[in-house]
């Protein structure tokens, strides 16, 4: 027996369940989902049928099948009135999706696709930046929150399916997408549009939290403390902070994702690895056999204790 | 780890037949109870082991530890 064994310990979440939504702006996506599947089998059908007919029925039915007023009905008026009625249904119900209708009182949050992980930067009501994480978003529960999408490289696109339809990240350009879940959790996501090399491993995780843990974990969010240490000391040594920010020491580098709170994320290389000490050893040391062609190199220099060392401060990260 | 197409880690060495192995990490004698410690916090029994210790009960250590001897090649 063979299996892949992706993403988070106990099959948690993943794949994400895409007809099991979660909050108001995913649910018209599931019904309009559903209503088109069933309604597919139910036009297939009548093909079918018709087809049967066509094949097998009598000369009086054949007759009748090929006849002007079949052709009219079943050719013209059927689906001109089942097409026109799905697309006023459809606009009407996804209308309430739409990213134009924001009053203000939305949590705010930009995310940039990257090759292939997320920079995800949390705004006040201003559009001001207030705190830079990766590959994670936190959201309170029961609150709209307003997705500033954008690509940093090539065209991604975010997509947590339980709480929201899926939204290309294209590069120059912002698009706009509100998600909410109602209940506290983890969802999560999946970059769905194919950004090359190890596309299929670009993962997202959602963390919905009531409002007072919410506001627990938001004023928890302070740079990393002491800023020493062995671990610290390889880390900038190793040339780490060339490519990573850990607030609070000298690494702020920009090119890979912020890890000043690795240690409390729910997994590591952007969704795939559920986090431990022993996945983060195995990523820092080799991430290449994990994510092949990912941005970070092997390190492959470390000793056995240097290794420990460097991945006990990481996971001290919270 | 024979058994799993992903992720295929090389930090370490590959698991297939452990179960015929001497010796585990060419230091300590390849025995049940001791290959659970082992599993559950390696740099207790070899101190420059670049083994980290996962957070796992005693319990899920020892059922790591069986699988492992059961690897036969």
């Amino acid at each position: 027996m063979t299996r892949a064994a992706p993403a988070s310990a106990g099959g948690d979440g993943w794949p994400p369940a895409v007809f099991d939504p979660a909050g108001p702006y995913s649910e018209p996506v599931t019904t309009l989902a559903w209503a088109l599947v069933i309604g597919g089998a139910l036009v297939f059908a009548i093909v079918l049928a018709a087809l049967w007919a066509a094949l097998y029925g009598s000369t009086k039915l054949k007759a009748r099948l090929g006849g002007e007023k079949a052709i009219w009905i079943l050719g013209f008026a059927f689906p001109a009135v089942v097409l026109t009625g799905l697309l006023v249904w459809g606009l009407m119900l996804t209308s309430s999706l739409s990213a134009t209708r924001v009053t203000g009182a939305e949590m705010r949050v930009k995310i940039i696709g990257e090759m292939w992980w997320w920079r995800v930067h949390y705004q006040d009501a201003n559009g001001r930046e207030t705190l830079r994480d990766a590959n994670e978003l936190h959201i309170p529960v029961g609150k709209p929150v307003l997705l500033e999408l954008e690509a940093a490289d090539v065209i991604h696109s975010f997509w947590v399916p339980r709480l929201g339809g899926k939204m290309d990240m294209i590069p120059g350009r912002t698009n706009r997408l509100l998600i909410q879940a109602d209940k506290p959790g983890v969802y999560k996501g999946q970059c769905a549009e194919y950004c090359g090399g190890p596309h299929a491993l670009m993962g997202f995780v959602v963390v919905a939290h009531e409002p007072e843990d919410f506001a627990r974990w938001r004023a928890s969010r302070r740079p990393a403390w002491p800023a020493s240490g062995a671990g610290l000391g390889l880390f900038l040594s190793s040339g780490c902070a060339a490519c990573h920010t850990i607030r609070g020491t000298p690494a702020n580098g920009l090119a890979g994702p912020d890890l000043t709170h690795v240690g409390s994320r729910q997994t590591l290389g952007a969704g795939i690895l559920p986090n431990n000490p022993g996945t983060m050893a195995g990523w820092i040391a080799d991430s290449q056999g994990i994510k092949p062609a990912n941005r970070m190199p092997a390190y492959h220099q470390f000793s056995g204790e240097e290794l420990l060392a460097l991945t006990d401060y990481m996971v001290s990260l919270k | 780890m024979p058994g799993v197409d992903w992720p295929k880690g090389t930090i370490g060495p590959s698991l297939s037949g452990f179960g015929d192995r001497a010796l585990i990490a060419g230091k300590l004698p390849n025995k049940a109870p001791l290959l659970a410690d082992f599993v559950r916090d390696a740099r207790s029994l070899v101190p420059d082991s670049g083994m980290p210790a996962v957070p796992m009960t005693a319990n899920e250590a020892s059922d790591i530890a069986a699988w492992l001897q059961s690897l036969r090649d």
